[in-house]
């Protein structure tokens, strides 16, 4: 069978069911807050449906000599997606895993995610889609090889890529050769999960051997027939202008074909890449700034008070107005400026040739890539195909690629392939960055140390709105709606609601540089502010942070329940203690991020001023785990990353410009300050697989400060965290 | 200028600018994409190569240098025939995520067993100092530690 090109198969059937509706969809009553915030409580809880094409025959590729192809519409930026759709894909194809090939559908293969890969909701948004897709072509298979060895369908057993009938056998391969006439059952009937064979299971990364031995299959080991390298220069400054440029003999170097100035950049094509970038950093200009910004500007920019406010939770009463006599206690928190640093620097290579335009890349936005593509060209849709490729890292850096636009009207204007990507100092300036943010924490205690009112008062910068997700038309719109962005606000919404009075409101404001998703996007950031405020009430009322938390949670309320389920499992498997033992102290701190809920003990020590992590223990409720051992790589990860972030990263503005400009100078956990043992406990509080790349995310800077608290006796209300 | 030097047992000879960066010799003339391309400033490993034996970090290494040397990258990296340890005991703790450096990162543990055949964690974290955005240094360790134990074994 020939994927794609069989369009009798292609219609929509398979309707995903037993989720609730997205973020987006619903509450158009504009103006009115308490359905804001009901928004903003469904974008915290809820996990949205897959968003794209559920036809078997555009996911399924069954070729005669037996490969058995999966063409998947979310990309694989490590996150190990690939391997969890290739269990899932097999386990009801009824063929061995080892034998499913799981690879990037290009668009004109019609299966196209209409949304992007992220929010950690691959594996979450298709795990039924894709069992039912996977499920309706082996039944599919069987009803042909049923009519090809003449036997009734229900003599037809499947078995290991077999259709096996009462005297003879057929492989899926003889199944679907000369087969043009697919009819795609309404209802096909799945597996259940006391039958899974690979579903659950510790299943080796699929793209395992190709990525140890080094196989080419990144954006940037992309090449084709006859291409240039484009170099594109665009000014570092931020809030500023290019003028009075001098080429400086860029244009005569050696390899250099050309030079194109554009409005948006200048384009230095060349022979080579080394050809291109060195020409392109002969280049000359003066700078013009339209305002003067540094790293203190930013900081009065961000700030609780500025910009515009938005109500997110509203319960009880504001603390003020709490008449119980009680001590008032307050601490702010900021986090700074956050780069992406993934590894694979922003490029593309395309072909517009003909009318028709090829463009391959490492992207999470497949589709929306090639909408744009085709508007920069004037082309339809049809006419532009996207390949996408394994990313080396996303983390949401490549939410938005344009680098595929410029690449593409480049190889327009000069008739040849190109080409072309950033160097790292590109890469650092013109990142899309993690926003950065300021919190006022504010609660009431009464004499007896109950917390009778918790408020988080917080502001930060564009995460989701102007994002490349939402069409440049509706970005007014959504901003002007919602008022508060619904990726700055992630995770930082009180969840211990069991507390009488709690409040939350932000103040967003536009930052003068592009800032966008960051891999789990506002929650590192806000968890570090409540779960270390948390944290130091506990202190004050000489509490236990584990008790103190569990007495603020609703046993009640299943949400509620599973985050205090790893809060006590965190705390027993950590054998958390307030002592400092030898020079090492714990801290913990939890969070729940789409609907997943993770908490961590940290084992700190400070040596010579520098503090070092020892072991994380890690209690993760995911609800079911497709492939656990991914799962823990992914807390693995998340808790390294989060290391990362929470105690060396920062750019600064300087001078208008981003910096610094490369890796060491832009300071990153190396293997030195990896946790030495990571004891990661999974639990299913859930039946359904939920979100697991990002939460883990959360509780790890909260939890490194609180632990540092119990030695120093002090407490850091920044990130990147510090001992003074 | 001419520069000829041998690259995974074969040798070869390449007309280029000889203050050109190793790193896109290999990558673009000679076609072996699995040395990546990190920074450009030797600060992050991922085009960690081996120059008769020693890890360098090729994008900081001019090509001139190369003349007369023996060049292994990890396309070459095996042990007479046989799965190289690093690679073996990469798969079975199952490193990788995005994948992107751990070319780099295997390069270079291969070159630190051969001068410290059994490594301390103090040894591994002085070094290895690549760097690994996905935060896979966790496994890393213990493949690390199990490659030790394989090179071994096989000796």
């Amino acid at each position: 069978m020939s994927k794609a090109k069989d369009k009798k198969g292609r219609r929509r059937f398979l309707k995903v069911s037993g989720v609730g509706a997205g973020v987006l969809v619903g509450g158009l009553i504009v103006g009115c807050n308490p359905i804001r915030r009901t928004i903003f409580t469904r974008a915290e809880k809820t996990i949205p449906p897959y968003i794209g094409k559920t036809e078997p025959m555009l996911w399924f590729q069954i070729t005669p000599d037996n490969k058995y192809i999966l063409h998947s519409s979310k990309v694989e930026m490590g996150q190990g997606t690939f391997t969890g759709l290739a269990q899932i894909a097999a386990e009801e194809l009824g063929v061995n895993v080892e034998d499913v090939e799981v690879v990037h559908a290009q668009t004109d293969t019609g299966n196209i995610d209409a949304f992007a890969t992220g929010g950690s909701l691959s594996i979450a948004g298709l795990y039924n889609p894709l069992r039912e897709m996977g499920a309706a072509m082996r039944e599919m298979l069987q009803a042909k090889a049923a009519e090809k060895l003449g036997v009734p369908v229900g003599d037809v057993k499947m078995e290991n890529g077999n259709a096996i009938g009462p005297n003879k056998s057929l492989t899926y391969g003889e199944v679907v050769i000369d087969v043009n006439d697919w009819k795609v059952p309404k209802r096909p009937s799945i597996k259940e999960r006391k039958d899974f064979k690979y579903i659950g299971k510790d299943i080796p990364r699929v793209d395992l051997v190709e990525k140890v031995n080094g196989a080419p299959i990144f954006g940037i080991d992309a090449e084709m027939e006859g291409m240039v390298y484009a170099s594109l220069l665009k000014p570092a400054a931020i809030d500023a202008s290019i003028k009075n440029i001098d080429l400086n003999g860029a244009d005569t170097m050696a390899g250099v074909e050309q030079v194109i100035i554009r409005d948006e950049y200048i384009a230095v094509v060349a022979s080579s890449y080394i050809e291109a970038t060195q020409a392109r950093r002969m280049i000359r200009y003066e700078v013009e700034i339209n305002k003067a910004w540094d790293t203190k500007t930013l900081e009065e920019h961000i700030k609780v008070g500025k910009g515009t406010k938005q109500v997110v939770q509203k319960e009880g009463k504001r603390i003020e107005d709490i008449s119980e006599s009680g001590k008032v206690v307050e601490i702010e928190f900021h986090s700074p400026i956050g780069a992406h640093a993934q590894m694979e620097p922003n490029g593309a290579v395309a072909s517009v040739k003909d009318g028709k335009a090829t463009v391959i890349l490492s992207t999470q936005v497949v589709s929306i890539t090639r909408d744009e593509v085709a508007k920069a060209l004037g082309f339809s849709k049809k006419d532009v195909n996207i390949i996408p490729t394994f990313l080396g890292g996303g983390f949401g850096r490549r939410l938005h690629t344009p680098l595929a636009v410029h690449a593409a009207l480049l190889s327009q204007e000069i008739g040849k392939p190109v080409k072309c990507f950033m160097d790292r100092k590109q890469e650092f300036q013109n990142d899309t960055f993690r926003p950065p943010t300021h919190h006022v924490m504010k609660a009431k205690v009464s004499q007896e140390g109950k917390i009778l009112g918790l408020e988080h008062i917080f502001a930060s910068g564009n995460v989701m709105f102007e994002s490349a997700l939402i069409p440049p038309f509706a970005h007014g719109f959504m901003e002007g709606f919602l008022r508060a962005d619904i990726g700055s606000i992630r995770g930082g919404s009180i969840m211990y609601q069991k507390l009488a009075n709690y409040h939350t409101a932000y103040y967003h404001n536009k930052l003068p540089f592009a800032t966008s998703f960051w891999r789990s996007l506002g929650l590192l950031a806000n968890t570090f502010a409540i779960e270390s405020f948390i944290d130091e009430l506990a202190l004050s009322v000489n509490g236990d942070p584990v008790t103190m938390r569990l007495e603020m949670l609703d046993s009640s309320d299943s949400h509620q329940k599973r985050i205090m389920e790893v809060i006590k499992t965190v705390a027993q498997k950590a054998g958390y203690t307030n002592e400092v033992v030898n020079g090492r102290a714990m801290g913990l701190a939890a969070s729940i991020d789409a609907g997943s809920p993770c908490a961590q003990v940290a084992e700190v020590s400070i040596e010579n001023n520098q503090i070092m992590v020892h072991k994380v223990t890690c209690a993760f409720d995911c609800g079911f785990a497709i492939n656990p051992d991914q799962v823990k790589a992914q807390v693995e990860g998340c808790i390294n990353m989060g290391i990362s972030a929470a105690m060396f990263e920062k750019m600064d503005i300087v001078n208008n410009e981003l910096q610094p400009i490369n890796y060491g100078a832009y300071r990153m956990a190396m293997m030195k300050h990896s946790p030495k043992e990571i004891d990661t406990i999974l639990i299913e509080g859930m039946a359904e697989p939920g979100p697991v790349g990002e939460p883990p995310l959360g509780p790890i800077g909260a939890a490194i400060a609180n632990a540092v608290r119990r030695i120093t006796g002090q407490r850091i209300t920044r990130m990147p965290l510090e001992i003074s | 200028m001419k520069i000829t030097f041998s690259i995974n047992g074969k040798q070869v000879s390449v007309d280029t600018n000889g203050e050109a960066p190793l790193l896109w010799v290999i990558r673009d003339t000679l076609n072996l994409k699995g040395t990546k391309f990190g920074c450009g400033k030797a600060a992050c490993g991922a085009c960690t190569i081996h120059v008769d034996g020693k890890a360098v970090r090729s994008c900081s290494f001019a090509t001139k240098y190369a003349e007369g040397t023996e060049i292994t990258t990890i396309e070459g990296l095996s042990s007479g025939g046989q799965k190289h340890p690093v690679k073996q005991a990469w798969e079975d703790e199952i490193v990788p995520q995005c994948g992107y450096c751990q070319p780099g990162f295997i390069m270079a543990t291969a070159a630190m067993l051969t001068e410290i055949p059994n490594p301390t964690d103090q040894e591994i974290d002085d070094n290895i100092i690549n760097i690994c955005r996905c935060g896979t240094y966790y496994r890393m360790r213990k493949a690390i530690h199990r490659a030790a134990d394989l090179k071994n074994q096989n000796s």
